[in-house]
């Protein structure tokens, strides 16, 4: 049985069916992971054997047992007592872990590159980030070697890396999913979330994944629904576009965009001219807040326990710990972060405006497609202007999904991205359904794969 | 030499009694347990663990700070507090900054009104062990709920501090029963700030910690030392920085631990891991106090007529106080409670079945006579102490002017006969 590029659903459906076996499908994934793992450094840990469908985690979901390091030097030797919620949740539905995936060091970028275990790969274009800081995730669904990825988002580590590697990635909203057991970068935004090559499997695993956690006194007691059959329904919104998110984009990645408007459209969409606040606004904001969990978060490893020391902290987390020490000091406090926590009441407030007029809103997911590795370090604040158009819905706390919407001239993904309201999954993930089934994303994982045979 | 006043303020750290920690499952009760026996990724501060409220520990605040006057916020949240030590898992304490569950209260001296600032829940801290050459952390005690009542600087002398604390302990260890208040386990810690003034109006500028003490004694004495200390220093024209210190028991001298000019800077933010909480006044005024002190103290003097000997000594111990309660419910006579309260203060250790017989016979009652008729006869006694008087000293027709007076009380219960031979007897007695 040809297994490349099969859904997870469909995967799940054929061992129902006795067509495979649920560990010829575990073996098949570890033995293509641990093939291209050299290629695309996607992963940090392979495991050997599994019993069920393997996924695989971004190195920051606990793990018990199974080393699991944030890609950082200071957790290299941290076995986990414990599972993450997410990761119980999932083996509890009859999945297996695959392996730990490589990202950003404390998933501090948005290029894979801030890892102490090297970048990783974009499996497009090797010379390339597959986007950051959940890299390893995407790039591991994009080059199938995991049918599904999980994934955390501060502000666009999902979405953006989704975009550049050309899978499907989902935002959900904060509070939607459980933090429990995923290393705490920044603890009023981090968001779990699924990368796939389809919607389906994106509703599929967020239906596991989401609800109440009693270990997690931020998650919603917002009941969860069915989303596979509800993103089924075939309903019409409005979709709202803001001028403002336009700004900045690059010309492909705009014709690419209206491109989708037209599909959407034509599905019978209204689209309706909206104003939102320039988003580069929030990078002031997003940075501030972040910094400033950073700073508190990263406290806990002070050397004398988890292996290794302070001094294995890499730059960039040592300059995001100063950064947020210092906008928590005596005196700084409410100069930087109060005035952003009330800016950020600004944003939901903003969005929460718009939403009186759409339904959803539609955006690039980044600015550019995927850059050269290396290009990261001219640019001190990169990932901030990565994520730019990511981070005023992860401030309020709103899910998104970022869809391929085709390939610009260097043959690279480009990205589109869909917001809703809070607790909206179901409206978000049923409109990408709706594009998934009327243009398979324009063939493009497809065309990936017959780069990556088995 | 001039004349100084005293500036006392107080912080009192109290553990609070619930069953699990103030973040997990974990149990609360650490005393005595192997070390690192009761913990979890949330107490020990692994990677991803998230601390979930314990709702008991808030309810218990929230209760203290309504029984010292306190106003309840509608709104608080918790804060992290930050600083760096091995017995902090964390790099962080949640704590409340901005929001505490109450602030404002107050503490009513004879002549003197104590102002609480504010009631606010922590979680404590791991504990260090130093042995052998080398140091060991042990974090049973680690996310164990932790009250702290801050005092604005109204004391003025160690007396009234001790009478303060003595009230705090009773209050929350027998009447709210919130909390073990162990003093030798430590589950109620200490911390007078002193400083001297010579104008009441002008607050000094300096202030001295002394932390971390555990027995009320000891706090007297070290505010005492401090008093004397900085007005030798004062008077020799010494300038008194900020400073923490400690409290040596063995010399009875407090010691420099370190300079608060190099004050710590606690870098406090709102916990995001903990959703901020809301209440309603409805919510508050349905949280129910038993009967306070005070008010026990009141009544007794008002109602009981118990002396303010008696029900100092009552109400500082609940059991006698329920005691005595029991018993003079029972006997139902306004009369007899001030006999009943020396009873159950001075003969009483603790509940037996042959109380109410003792306290018969402590009141010369005689336990074969209805409990009633002996009360009647006992009252008619007090009230007629002339005829008692006339019958001991051989005037025996007096005892039909008593026989009449009981009669008058309790009718014809009882045969006119048998009742002249138990008055005698009781009489004779």
């Amino acid at each position: 049985m040809e297994l490349r590029g099969i859904k997870l659903i469909d995967l799940l459906k054929s061992i129902e069916q006795k067509k495979i076996s649920s560990i010829e499908v575990f073996n098949y994934f570890s033995n293509r992971s641990k093939k291209y793992n050299k290629l695309l450094n996607a992963y940090i840990t392979i495991l050997d054997s599994g019993s069920h469908v393997p996924i695989s985690f971004k190195d920051n979901f606990l793990t018990k047992n199974i080393k699991t390091t944030a890609s950082s030097y200071v957790l290299e030797q941290f076995i986990p007592p414990y599972n993450s919620t997410v990761v119980d949740r999932l083996i509890k539905s009859k999945l297996s872990i695959l392996g730990k995936t490589n990202m950003d060091a404390w998933a501090h970028g948005s290029s894979t590159e801030t890892s102490d275990f090297g970048p990783t790969k974009n499996p497009w274009d090797l010379k390339r980030s597959p986007g950051g800081s959940s890299g390893g995730a995407a790039a591991s669904v994009a080059s199938y070697l995991s049918p599904v990825a999980i994934g955390s988002e501060t502000a666009g580590s999902i979405r953006q890396p989704a975009s550049w590697s050309g899978v499907v990635g989902l935002k959900p909203t904060y509070g939607r999913v459980s933090r429990y057991g995923v290393v705490a970068m920044g603890s009023s935004l981090d968001s779990p979330g699924v990368l796939a090559l389809s919607v389906e499997d994106c509703a599929y695993i967020l239906k596991i994944i989401a609800g109440k956690d009693n270990n997690d006194a931020t998650t919603s007691n917002e009941k969860v629904p069915d989303y596979l059959s509800l993103i089924k329904n075939n309903q019409t919104f409005t979709i709202g576009i803001s001028e403002e998110y336009l700004k900045d984009v690059s010309t492909k990645i705009i014709e690419n965009f209206f491109k989708t408007v037209e599909v959407f459209k034509k599905l019978g969409h209204n689209i309706k001219k909206i104003k939102l606040m320039d988003p580069s606004k929030s990078i002031a904001v997003y940075t501030i807040i972040q910094r400033a969990e950073v700073s508190s978060n990263l406290s806990r490893y002070d050397g004398l326990r988890f292996g290794n020391d302070r001094s294995f902290f890499g730059e960039e987390a040592k300059r995001r710990i100063i950064l947020g020490t210092f906008t928590l000091s005596q005196g700084y406090i409410d100069k930087y972060y109060k005035k952003a926590q009330q800016l950020r009441t600004l944003i939901i407030n903003d969005f929460n405006n718009a939403f009186k007029e759409v339904d959803m809103i539609l955006a690039p997911t980044t600015p550019t497609s995927a850059f050269k590795l290396g290009e990261f370090e001219k640019y001190p604040f990169f990932g901030e202007l990565m994520d730019k158009l990511n981070e005023p819905s992860a401030i309020s706390g709103l899910p998104g999904i970022s869809i391929p919407i085709g390939l610009d001239k260097n043959r690279l993904p480009i990205g589109m991205q869909i917001l809703g309201k809070k607790f909206a999954e179901s409206e978000i993930l049923s409109l990408a359904y709706q594009f998934e089934k009327e243009t398979d994303y324009f063939n493009i994982t497809k065309e990936l794969l017959k780069q990556y045979p088995d | 030499m001039k004349k100084y006043y005293p500036i006392i303020g107080l912080e009192v750290h109290i553990e609070l009694n619930t069953i699990s920690k103030m973040f997990c499952q974990c149990k609360s009760d650490y005393f005595n347990k192997k070390p690192n026996s009761e913990v979890c990724p949330v107490c020990l501060g692994l990677p991803g663990a998230l601390p979930v409220p314990n709702k008991k520990a808030i309810e218990y605040t929230q209760m203290l700070a309504k029984a010292l006057g306190c106003k309840l916020n509608t709104k608080a949240h918790f804060d992290r507090k930050h600083y760096f030590y091995p017995d902090l898992p964390k790099g962080y304490q949640i704590s409340q900054y901005e929001e505490p569950f109450g602030i404002g209260g107050k503490f009513e001296l004879k002549n003197k009104t104590i102002h609480i600032r504010r009631v606010h829940l922590e979680e404590d801290t791991g504990k260090l062990i130093h042995e052998s050459n080398a140091s060991y952390v042990d974090f049973n005690r680690s996310g164990v709920p932790l009250v702290e009542i801050v005092t604005e600087p109204d004391f003025d002398n160690s007396d009234d501090v001790k009478e303060y604390l003595e009230y705090l302990h009773l209050l929350v260890k027998q009447y709210l029963k919130i909390s073990n208040a162990n003093m030798e386990e430590g589950s109620m810690r200490l911390e007078p700030n002193i400083s001297l003034t010579t104008s009441l109006k002008n607050f000094p500028n300096y202030k001295i910690e002394v932390k971390n003490i555990n027995s009320f004694k000891y706090v007297q004495k070290a505010i005492d030392y401090e008093i004397k200390r900085q007005e030798e220093m004062l008077n020799s024209n010494k300038i008194i920085k900020n400073e923490t210190r400690g409290f040596n028991e063995k010399k009875n001298i407090t010691f420099s631990q370190r300079s608060k000019e190099e004050a710590k800077d606690y870098r406090y933010f709102p916990e995001p891991d903990i959703p901020p909480f809301s209440f309603t006044e409805k919510e508050f005024t349905l949280i129910n106090l038993p009967e306070l002190p005070y008010e026990k103290y009141n009544r007794y003097l008002k109602i009981d007529k118990l002396t303010e000997y008696q029900s100092n000594i009552l109400i500082k111990n609940t059991v006698k106080a329920n005691l005595y309660e029991k018993l003079s419910t029972k006997f139902k006579s306004k009369e007899l409670n001030s006999k009943i309260a020396n009873f159950v203060i001075n003969k009483v250790l603790s509940f037996n079945s042959k109380l109410e017989d003792n306290l018969k016979a402590y009141l010369n009652l005689d336990k074969n006579i209805p409990e009633d008729i002996a009360l009647q006869i006992n009252k008619v006694f007090e009230e007629n102490q002339k005829a008692v008087n006339d019958f001991k000293t051989g005037k025996e027709n007096a005892i039909f002017f008593l026989i009449g007076q009981v009669i008058q009380k309790i009718g014809n219960k009882i045969d006119i006969e048998k009742l002249k031979t138990i008055i005698i007897k009781e009489l004779k007695k």
